[in-house]
């Protein structure tokens, strides 16, 4: 009998948990991770309602600090931000103390290698470091470069052995400001240190649902306890890939390596309010002479919202047809439970990216009618 | 009226030469929540295996295929806004499509219910 190859799946520490709440689980970045618990529609318009717990272990959160140490205020600030702009258009350097961004890493070209989101520390002494994560399925590719370019310069401490979770949706600043009192100060990306059993965790308000919440990164021995007893909040329920899938689609957020390529630029990804006042008018990061281009004369193509307006879910892949002419391809797609519709988002030309303009998506072959909308399809609910 | 099934999840109750078609609960249960259902019309015909129909849940879209070959008598039309009712009674109410089958002899080439249960026992 041959042998049959199998991938080692890794696990997060919350595996053995995931299993008890009776998870289907699928390979994932990776990782064994739950695809869904209840249901992923029920687990869907659960998170908008009340709050859902969501396991992102297998995401890449890390600490790049300067090899010469921590502290020295905004001095130390501006070293460690002027290592990482060499990779990201955003203005790394203008956070203020205890803020998060949400960024890209650029290839040469202005091509996206990965979304991330980095956070300046609160406190002088902390400073010379910064937190940031990137995606579970890049992080080996993100690091890499990460080190790469940074050299002696900086060293990069993997954070990923840890428990990084999401509580998302209108109860989950109640639910954790009973075990971090404080968090519900915090604005929508701004986090707070903490301090639990002895072990430093992170309280990051921010998320990939559109709903209010938190991000937590702790150290697994503090973490799994504190894990179960928000679990005996009947508020809380836990909540799978699938609808952390379609909850990030309704918000119009983008997943990397479908709606954000190597191929695609910020600006045409409709992120170019990452690329911040003063990087603009420097033009100091990578394929910057595309993107300000871009910036200027606007993209060729364009993320948009889609809506079907019959029933049926066009997913990813599907072709773009305007006048009878193919002109773009579905990035995203499926069914929106909150809106009880069928919801895409695709790159189309700029001339077709107006909301309301009316193209058709082929679907098994067929033509079907939608509309270009603007995004998120479900407003934001955000702590601002 | 016997019922059969075929590999790729669909069942088929025959009464003369009228076959009922519809996927069986264990598909449902694959698939989960029911999102969209897509049916021929009346007089469409469909040779053996042939994808007649779609479903699809918030993880996917499946085809549906023929479990031998036929016309199209009637396409169960209210299941396509009652999406709920294909994963509260897939092997009942929330049938496809009826049609008149052409060779009553490709029948024997599918699973009785004790052989599509150990079918599905090995999946």
């Amino acid at each position: 009998m041959a042998e049959t190859a199998t991938e080692t799946l890794k696990r997060t520490p919350l595996y053995d948990m995931h299993v008890a709440q009776g998870a289907k689980l699928v390979p994932f970045a990776g990782y064994e991770m739950p695809v869904q618990f209840d249901g992923a529609m029920a687990e869907h318009l659960w998170t908008r309602a009340h709050a859902g717990l969501f396991d992102v272990s297998h995401m890449g959160p890390c600490f790049l600090t300067l090899a010469d140490g921590i502290g020295g205020g905004d001095e130390a600030h501006a070293r460690i931000a002027a290592l990482i702009e060499r990779l990201v258009p955003s203005d790394i350097a203008g956070l203020k103390p205890g803020q998060a961004r949400l960024t890209v890493l650029l290839n040469d070209a202005g091509g996206i290698l990965d979304d991330l989101i980095i956070t300046r520390p609160l406190g002088d002494e902390a400073q010379g470091a910064l937190y940031i994560v990137v995606n579970g399925a890049m992080k080996g590719q993100d690091w890499a470069l990460m080190e790469a370019t940074f050299g002696g310069a900086a060293v990069l401490t993997r954070a990923d052995d840890r428990i990084l979770f999401a509580l998302q949706g209108p109860d989950a600043v109640d639910v954790l400001a009973d075990f971090f009192p404080g968090c519900e100060t915090l604005s929508f990306m701004q986090h707070m240190p903490f301090e639990m059993n002895g072990q430093r965790c992170i309280v990051s308000r921010c998320g990939y649902t559109g709903e209010d919440g938190f991000e937590v990164l702790i150290p697994a021995e503090a973490g799994l306890p504190l894990i179960e007893e928000i679990f005996t909040d009947a508020r809380v329920r836990p909540i799978g890939l699938g609808a952390r899938d379609s909850l990030r689609l309704e918000a119009g957020l983008c997943l990397y390596g479908h709606d954000l390529t190597p191929d695609v630029s910020p600006v045409e990804a409709d992120l170019s309010w990452v690329i911040q006042k003063r990087r603009r008018e420097i033009g100091d990061f990578p394929g910057a002479a595309r993107i300000l281009r871009e910036l200027k004369d606007g993209p060729v193509r364009k993320r948009v919202g889609l809506r079907p307006l019959e029933r049926a879910p066009a997913r990813e892949g599907t072709e773009i047809v305007s006048g009878g002419e193919r002109c773009g391809i579905v990035t995203s797609g499926g069914f929106g439970p909150s809106l009880d519709a069928p919801i895409s988002m695709g790159y189309i030309p700029i001339a077709q990216a107006n909301p309301g303009a009316r193209v058709d998506l082929m679907v098994r072959g067929k033509p079907r009618p939608a509309e270009v909308t603007s995004l998120p399809f479900v407003p934001h609910r955000y702590k601002r | 009226m016997t019922t059969y099934y075929t590999k790729q999840h669909e069942w088929i109750r025959v009464d003369g030469d009228t076959g009922t078609i519809g996927i069986t609960a264990y598909a449902a249960k694959q698939l989960g929540e029911v999102v969209y259902v897509e049916l021929p019309e009346a007089g469409a015909s469909f040779a053996r295996e042939k994808d007649f129909g779609v479903v699809e849940s918030s993880k996917t879209a499946s085809e549906v295929f023929a479990p031998v070959s036929g016309t199209v008598i009637e396409s169960n039309t209210p299941i396509t806004t009652d999406l709920d009712s294909v994963n509260q009674d897939p092997e009942g109410a929330a049938w496809f499509i009826r049609m008149k089958i052409s060779d009553p002899e490709e029948l024997a080439g599918l699973m009785d219910a004790a052989a599509y249960a150990a079918y599905c026992e090995g999946l």
